[in-house]
Formats: structure tokens, sequence, C-alpha cells
């Protein structure tokens, strides 16, 4: 069958809604990379692509069916996955186990082969694909971007288009520099108010997710706004972004603002002189116009959220840290009484138990989530107030973090507490690099995901934002921080 | 990809909502290479213990040790982008995951790899798990010409697909080979995209 039968003019949008004058930050950027239409599906150009080591499935898939990529200088390759947190003098001879070191050369190997931008294992900007790329603005308002990963989400902060995408597709877009894609439908997360004292990003998006379930934005695209959201910084704004994902949702999105701007500005990627000038007149016209519809409409009130901990194996599973263990009796049904029987039995823990008597083994700061430096300056704030309690980690998203931090003080303020400092990459969230907890190990961890054995089999996550994290490393338990900084 | 046209196969029920492709695939195996060996991987940590013997999960005893269908929960596949998921799916033999609702990426990589995804909703996907549960090993019959899943008591469901994944799904297209039909279209929109927005393609 020639599917080129189907095809319909470039640019055209058709079984579309027509564009009308009040569009959504969505829908301009759909439409700006919208190629063609094609039974319902779209062809969308794609602008940015991020790799992982585990990207060489795709590498391997392409090269399978005898592809090349055609846009190298387009596609960025990360080192990140795999790499060690310790021992990184030694570059790659500091990898012990031959498979995880395997796991980085081959990347490095596929980027250097067909030209593509490469953070390697020694490169003076290695880090975490979500925090390099915004630190180097090569992430920008207006762009469609995908990556390996589905925290690729984390971007939209930006206000781009930011989908997590599989190796199948990964690899498609390395041979044609576009992605077929089914046009979500649009949900506008509004957060009202202010956030309260010692209540961070981390806090409102585990409050957002509690809300909605984890399935709540499967389909849709996010778009955050409202007074709380706008009065957030960029790094903030990427964790909130990050976590789409864990609420179902392929991308998540934030409107570009000055605030956006003037982070970007002067960044090494970033458009300067005439570009700059031009590209900002376009990423102000970037934010959805008043009266635009959404699809759906949720509504929080940003002075109503606590900092929150998740007691389960669903990011869902998140309450308020001055509430207690749910109690399965109280369930809205059995469905959901026997899924909270389940979490309370993998996690170890007693219906109606105050969260503050959870102990816990470990500690985690660290992940695409919560590794930027306004992280590390709160989790730095509480450490300060007393010593590690039990093994704590504090891993920087990038080299560029570590310097920073370091310039700070804050890794002398870490040693001090007693807490390791280590070098950047996602180490224990992704527990893929040989940083795993043992079986019943329990950890406090700033990552995004408590799923059963994502830290290592057996392991225990208690997800929670840099501040709280530090507060029960230095309490030996889960803590309110609002009682240790007030 | 090999195309997808009728199945008739045993259908095991998996009764737990959110499996995130972790469980599917755990972490550590992501770095095995696409084959046979993924079939062991499928839901390691449930059907292997921590001593290496097999535990009485689902999958690991007849019938459903050949199931080339799942009836799951809501939210089937969330979490990471990781296809290894559906590479362990596949070589464990399924070919078709019946839910209420799935993981987005977990979804679009499926069909990428001739793996039918089935939506249904939340109390016909229940009904179809209890009568798994009471006639363990009965077959279900998948018709994605007619778009319909018969159960094993000749109960029809009739499922909605998007035109064009059906259409792949029944020839087993590549993906690229149909993007390739557009090449005029795409470099002609990357030209003026180049010239309107200068600065997206770096500096």
């Amino acid at each position: 069958m020639n599917m080129a039968t189907q095809a319909t003019t470039p640019n055209s949008v058709q079984n579309d809604v027509p564009n009308t004058a009040q569009s959504t930050l969505f829908r301009k950027l759909w439409d700006l990379h919208h190629i063609v239409t094609d039974e319902g599906e779209s062809l969308l150009y794609i602008d940015r692509a991020l790799a992982q080591e585990n990207t060489y499935h795709a590498f391997v898939a392409l090269e399978a069916q005898n592809r090349k990529v055609v846009r190298p200088e387009q596609i960025y390759a990360f080192t990140d996955h795999y790499v060690p947190t310790t021992g990184r003098a030694l570059g790659l001879a500091g990898i012990p186990v031959a498979e995880i070191r395997n796991m980085v050369v081959q990347l490095q190997d596929f980027a250097r082969k067909y030209g593509i931008n490469l953070y390697g294992i020694d490169h003076a900007q290695q880090g975490i694909m979500h925090i390099v790329p915004p630190e180097l603005g090569i992430v920008q308002p207006g762009l469609a971007l995908i990556g390996n990963d589905s925290h690729t989400s984390t971007h939209g902060a930006f206000g781009c288009l930011a989908y997590g995408v599989g190796a199948s597709e990964f690899a498609h877009v390395m041979a044609t520099q576009t992605l077929w894609q089914t046009r979500p439908s649009t949900l506008r997360i509004r957060v009202d108010g202010r956030l309260g004292f010692g209540v961070s990003a981390k806090d409102l998006i585990l409050a957002i997710i509690a809300a909605i379930g984890t399935d709540g934005a499967t389909d849709h695209a996010i778009e955050y706004a409202g007074a709380a959201i706008e009065a957030l910084s960029m790094e903030a704004r990427m964790t909130v972004c990050n976590m789409s994902i864990e609420a179902g949702g392929r991308a998540g999105m934030v409107a570009p603002d000055d605030t956006t701007f003037a982070y970007l500005e002067g960044r090494e990627h970033a458009p300067s002189g005439a570009a700059w000038e031009r590209a900002l007149d376009f990423w102000r016209s970037l934010p959805s116009d008043a009266g635009a519809l959404f699809d759906r409409e949720v509504q929080l009130d940003a002075a109503r959220i606590a900092p929150t901990v998740t007691w389960g194996v669903s990011p869902a599973q998140a309450v308020a840290i001055d509430a207690a263990v749910p109690d399965p009796a109280q369930a809205a049904n059995d469905k959901q009484r026997g899924e909270w029987r389940t979490a309370l039995d993998y996690m170890g823990l007693t219906p109606g138990m105050a969260l503050s008597e959870i102990k816990v083994d470990r500690v985690f700061i660290g992940s695409c989530t919560n590794s930027r430096i306004e992280d590390l300056r709160a989790a730095a704030q509480v450490a300060r107030l007393g010593k590690a309690q039990v093994p704590t980690w504090v891993v920087p998203g990038s080299q560029s973090v570590r310097r920073q931090a370091e310039a700070e003080g804050l890794d002398r303020i870490f040693i001090d507490a007693g807490f390791e400092w280590r070098d950047p990459g996602c180490s224990l969230c992704t527990a893929i690099n040989g940083d795993q907890l043992e079986p019943g190990e329990r950890c406090i961890s700033t990552s995004n995901r408590n799923f059963r054995n994502r830290q290592g089999p057996g392991g225990r996550t208690h997800l929670a934002s840099p501040a709280m994290a530090a507060a029960a490393a230095i309490k030996g338990r889960l803590t309110d921080v609002r009682t240790l900084i007030g | 990809m090999h195309p997808f046209t009728t199945l008739s196969g045993v259908a095991a029920p998996i009764d737990e909502a959110n499996v995130d492709t972790n469980q599917l695939c755990p972490t550590r195996f992501n770095k095995v290479p696409r084959g046979p060996k993924y079939a062991e991987i499928l839901f390691y940590d449930q059907r292997i213990d921590t001593d290496g013997k097999a535990t009485d999960f689902l999958l690991n005893g007849p019938p459903w040790d050949r199931a080339q269908i799942l009836v799951a929960d809501s939210n089937f596949g969330c979490g990471s982008s990781r296809e290894t998921a559906v590479y362990a799916l596949y070589e464990f033999g399924i070919r078709c995951v019946i839910a209420p609702s799935f993981g987005d990426i977990f979804d679009a990589n499926c069909a990428k790899n001739g793996l039918l995804t089935v939506a249904l909703p939340i109390d016909t996907c229940g009904a179809l798990r209890a009568m798994l549960h009471t006639a363990p090993g009965m077959t279900f019959a998948v018709d994605l010409e007619a778009q319909t899943v018969r159960d094993g008591l000749g109960g029809v469901h009739r499922f909605d697909i998007s035109p064009i994944r059906k259409r792949c799904l029944l020839n087993g297209f590549d993906d690229i080979s149909r993007t390739r039909e557009y090449a005029e279209q795409i470099a002609g929109f990357e030209a003026a995209h180049r010239q309107t927005h200068p600065w997206m393609f770096g500096r």
C-alpha cells in the first residue's frame, strides 16, 4: 500500500478542530511541529532528542534496518544511568563490573560513530539527561523534544513539547527526525495561592498525583498554571514537570515567562544577540491565550499542601507528614482495600501508625527530580542542624551542579553532617549502576518512583523532598522538616 | 514486525493494578540484548525468589505458562519507557494485553513490536479475570480486523483502535518505511522551520 496517497499537504491540520484565536500552549507547540496527518496520527518534527546508555537498543534496531542518523547534530547522548557515583577520577576504568562498563562504552561508541553530541563519562558537563540540557540551554521554549526516558517530561518546564519514548520511537526519530503521535487531550492543573513554609515543588507534585491518581493524566498533556506555579523557579518547575509521567501524563508543561527567559539568557546553547531578541519575541507568543479551552481542568490550593511523603508502592499513595499510615478498614472499596494491604505488607508498615514513627535505614538525595543546585541548598540548610543517623547519600545531578555546590561550600556542610558527597548520575533512583538497596531496607528518597523493587529487589522507598530527606537523615525517621527549620 | 491478525490462545489474569514496566522487566536486565532470554526475564522478581527458586507466580506453571493473552487491571505498563518490558512479554509468548488503561509509552512501544493492546471497560476486565480464575486454561479469541475479543464463554467484546495502528499491526508495517513516504513533506517542513526558527537548530 502506498501510504503517501493518504498524505495531506505540509502543515495542514486534517481532522482537527480548527486552531482558532484562543489556543493553548500545548496546541501552539503541536501545530508548530505538525507536518502531516495520516488516519488520525500526526507526524511531528522533532527539534532535539536525548539519549542515554539504554538507548543502545535503539541504535541496534536502527542498524538492523540499515538506517542512518539523519540529523546527528540534533541528537544528544548522556552517560548517567550506568556511571558510578564514586571513583570517577578513573573514568571508564572506575567501573568494576564489565557488563555495566560496557553500557557506557556502547553509548559512547555509537555517539562517536554517528557524530552525535556526546556528554561522556569524562566530559566536564557530564550528568543526568534531564539536568544537563537545561543547564546548557539545549532546552528552550517552543521546541519539540523527545528523550529515551519517561522523565523527559521534565523539559516541559521551559514551555516546550517534551515526550518520553521507547527504543523503537527513538530509532524512528534518529532515522527521520520525526515522530508519529496521536494528539492527546489537554489537562490544565491550576494551583492557586502560595506554598507554605517548608513546602516545596516536590510536595506539590506528590499532592497533585495523590489527588488525580497515577492514571489521572493518561492520554493528556498537562499544563501547570496558577499563581503557585508562576512563583516557582525553573528548578522547581522542572521538579513538577518531571513527575507528570507518574500521573500518567506523557507531557507536562509550564508557560514560558520572564523566569524562564532569565534562566536561559547567556547559557551555552541559548540564542544570543539578534537571535535572542527574535527568539524572545517568539517565546512570548507561546503561553495559552486567555479564554483558551482545555479538555479538563483540575484546581488545587497551594496553601493546603503540607510536606508530603509516600507510604506505599505507588506515587499516589502519598499523605501529609503529620498524617497516619492509612488503615485498609477505611478504604473506599474492596479493591482499594486490597491495594492498601498489599502496599502495607510490602512496606512493612502498621495501619494507623504515625508517619513520624517510621524509621529509615538509608537516605538518598539525588535523581532527575531533585538533584539541582536549589535542591542541594534546601538539603544543606537542614543538614547543618545535625548529624546523619543513617547512611545518607547526596548525588548531584551533574558536574556543573557538583562544582556549584562545592563553590558554595555545600559539600562541606554535607560531609560535616556525615552525609556522603558523591559524583553525578542517576544512582539509587534507577538502581542500575550497582547503587541499590538491600532487601527490606527502607529509604527516604528524593527520586520519583516508589514501585516495588525499584531501588533494588525488596527495597522500600518513601518519596519526599530534599529538605524532608535531610530531616529524616538527621533524625533517623520520617520527620516534619518544619519542626526543624521553624 | 510480525503482522497481528487473529489470535486464539490461553489467557492469564493479572489482578494487580498499576503493573509497572520495572515489574515486567526489572531494571538490571535492561542490559540484555534483545532475544529469547527475555522470556525468563518477564516478571522475574515475582517468578524467582531470592534463593533463585521458581515461585508459585501464576505464569510459572500450567496452564498459564503458555499464556498468549494477559487480562490486567488499570494503568498496565506505567512507569519507565523501557521497551525491554515489551521484549519480555513478546518473548514469553504474549501477543495481546487486555486492560482498562495502559501507560502511554508502554502502549506505543507495544504497537511498534506487533503486540496488541486492547482497552476494555474496567468492569469487563474484572469479569474476564474472574472468569479465568474460575476456569484456568480458558482460551480467548482476538480478531483485530473485526476488533473483537471472544471470551471462553462466548461473550464478544468489541474494542476501539486507531485506524492507522490497526493497519500497521494487520500488515506488520515498519514505521520508518511508512514515514519515508513523506520524505518530501518532511524536507519542506524542515527547510521552512529552519528559516522561521533558525535558533532552534543550534548556534
